[in-house]
């Protein structure tokens, strides 16, 4: 394993899931530090899996479907903040094999309804602190946000997004077009384009993080506290009795629990129909690109609404691009010709001087989305069985905060006062939490 | 890329059409309820194999029609003309 940079550290880790000898309970990985890279580096010195694998058990105090960011940080939470550890989380392919190793990583809180952006705000919190929490380098970079601004509509819902932030203790600032060009010199803010740049919503704490990082540092701290995580274990059924939730079928046997948590994002859907639950998601894919690297010249990250992309920039030099989801539902992960195209041909408008770039790689993900943009979280009408779902196209930057609020719900089976503006019962009761202002594009 | 096959105008690039969702019955009559209505605009079956449903011809006949897709293949077929054996 090579090693680069004493600030790359942390991220050394293996994450291939093969069997491993080390049981449960067994003391955890090295702490990553100076001193044991160094000692490592001249000792040529293996390190140790940062998680294991384990027989199935026959019954957990909690079964966790999918190891995405949701999954583990609800573990970890569970375990940390309420000594909760008899926990499995299962999923059918890889530790962040679904959206969460497919993200665009972009984290914020400058959303609009004050429910979403103090919720959003503690994520930030969390985030901020979470290399240490987990002794885990996420490459948290606070390196600024810009939602821009083509159209008199959107200067007026920007304004709006800025006083509520505010309002709120979050940073948070309408800004004209030349200041943006100030912050972003390579922004073609002339005045002749098919879409000139009016303003933008400037969020400077607003940034990107390393999401492996991120899946695999909760993992191993989850792992380290007894949490026990199952790759290629795929869950094939729901077993209740009387309405209430008692276990699980596998694709490795069954497993009884009295409490399941559904956190499988684009697949939420099909684990709900499991116990007959209707939820209000439609699973649409999303599509993601990378170009070779290059020195780096862009320090925000940038979205445009009207031009349906957004792009920032890696510390290896790569831009990174999205842009809004396939506009029919679909469960397939392929790449199409039409997203590069669009993108390119929206990306020379923004910014002409990349136009000599090549893509690299580009690949897509699912994403459930709610008819208001926002999360379902909590308990449903099946006893037993919670649900942390809804993450749409922005439920990465969530993930520390949802974590947190469902161990704290399911721990005290009450509705963690932070989410409960974000239950399903908001459907029929007509009591939507409206956030497409702020996360249809910038996701 | 996925072609749709307008029955009008045969199969085109699926971005002449606008996705307009399954089809539903829509509750009318003045007794229905409001969760009745937000029922009706909130759920979806969001199911993962083939499903019926309306599609806009925006850039061609502009006629709506019902077709049946695999959310997971992409593939698409007329209504109703699915093998006897595999019709899930
Ligand atoms: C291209 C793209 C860009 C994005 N950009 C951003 C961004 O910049 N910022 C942001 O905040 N969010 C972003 N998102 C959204 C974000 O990635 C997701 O909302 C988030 O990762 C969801 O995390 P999760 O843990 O809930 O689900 P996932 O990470 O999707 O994990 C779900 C897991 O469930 C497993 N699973 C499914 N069915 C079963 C089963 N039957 N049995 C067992 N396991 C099962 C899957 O294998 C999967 O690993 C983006 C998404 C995409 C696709
Ligand atoms: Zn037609």
């Amino acid at each position: 394993m090579s090693v680069r940079s004493a600030t790359e550290v942390p991220e050394i880790v293996d994450t291939s899931g093969q069997a491993s000898t080390q049981r449960r309970g067994s003391p955890g990985p090295a702490k990553y530090s100076a001193i044991n890279l160094v000692k490592k580096g001249l000792s040529h010195g293996e390190w140790p899996r940062t998680f294991h694998d384990h027989e199935l058990a026959k019954s957990y105090d909690v079964v966790i479907i999918g190891a995405g960011i949701h999954g583990l940080a609800a573990a970890y939470y569970l375990a940390s903040n309420h000594g909760i550890t008899n926990v499995a989380v299962l999923d059918k392919s890889y530790i962040g094999g679904g959206g969460s190793g497919r993200n665009t990583a972009i984290v914020r809180s400058n959303y609009l309804t004050p429910e979403g952006v103090s919720f959003y705000e503690r994520s930030m919190e969390l985030y901020r602190d979470l290399a240490l929490t987990l002794n885990f380098n996420v490459m948290f970079s606070e390196r600024g946000h810009l939602t821009l601004a083509h159209t008199d509509a959107s200067v007026r819902t920007m304004r709006w997004r800025a006083e509520v932030n505010k309002l709120l203790g979050v940073n948070s600032e309408l800004i004209d077009a030349q200041e943006v060009g100030r912050i972003e010199p390579r922004l073609d803010v002339s005045t002749n384009t098919r879409y000139p740049i009016l303003g933008a919503l400037y969020h400077p704490p607003g940034g990107t993080i390393r999401h492996d990082a991120v899946n695999w540092g909760y993992a191993r701290a989850a792992d380290k506290l007894g949490v026990q995580i199952h790759q290629n274990t795929e869950v094939l059924g729901i077993n209740t009795v009387g309405g209430k939730v008692t276990g699980v079928r596998t694709s490795r046997g069954e497993v009884s629990a009295p409490i399941v948590l559904n956190c499988t994002a684009g697949w939420a859907s099909l684990i709900c129909d499991m116990v007959g639950l209707k939820l209000p998601l439609i699973t649409h894919p999303l599509e993601a690109a990378v170009t070779e690297p290059v020195k780096v010249f862009l320090k925000s990250v940038v979205v445009s609404g009207s031009l349906h992309v957004y792009v920032s920039q890696t510390d290896r030099g790569e831009l990174v691009f999205g842009a809004s989801t396939a506009p029919y539902p679909s469960y397939s992960m392929r790449g199409s010709l039409e997203f590069t195209q669009e993108l390119a041909s929206h990306v020379i408008e923004l910014m002409p001087s990349v136009a000599g770039l090549r893509l690299m790689r580009q690949w897509a993900g699912l994403c459930d989305m709610t008819p208001d943009f926002s999360p379902i979280m909590g308990f449903t009408p099946v006893e037993g069985f919670f649900v942390d779902v809804g993450w749409g196209t922005y439920g990465f930057k969530a993930g520390p905060v949802s974590g947190e609020a469902m161990a704290k719900t399911i721990a005290d089976q009450m509705q963690a006062p932070i989410i409960s503006a974000f239950t399903y019962e908001r459907f029929p009761a007509g009591t939507l939490v409206g956030e497409k202002g702020a996360a249809s594009v910038g996701h | 890329m996925i072609r749709i096959p307008c029955p009008n105008c045969g199969p085109r690039n699926s971005n002449e059409f606008r996705y307009s969702g399954e089809p539903r019955k829509r509750p009318v009559g003045d007794d229905v309820t409001p969760a009745e209505f937000r029922a009706y605009l909130y759920e979806h079956t969001n199911a993962l194999g083939w499903v019926k449903e309306n599609w806009y011809h925006s850039a061609g006949c502009r006629r709506f029609f019902q077709i049946e897709r695999h959310t997971l293949s992409n593939d698409c077929r007329p209504v109703g003309s699915a093998p006897q054996e595999s019709a899930s």
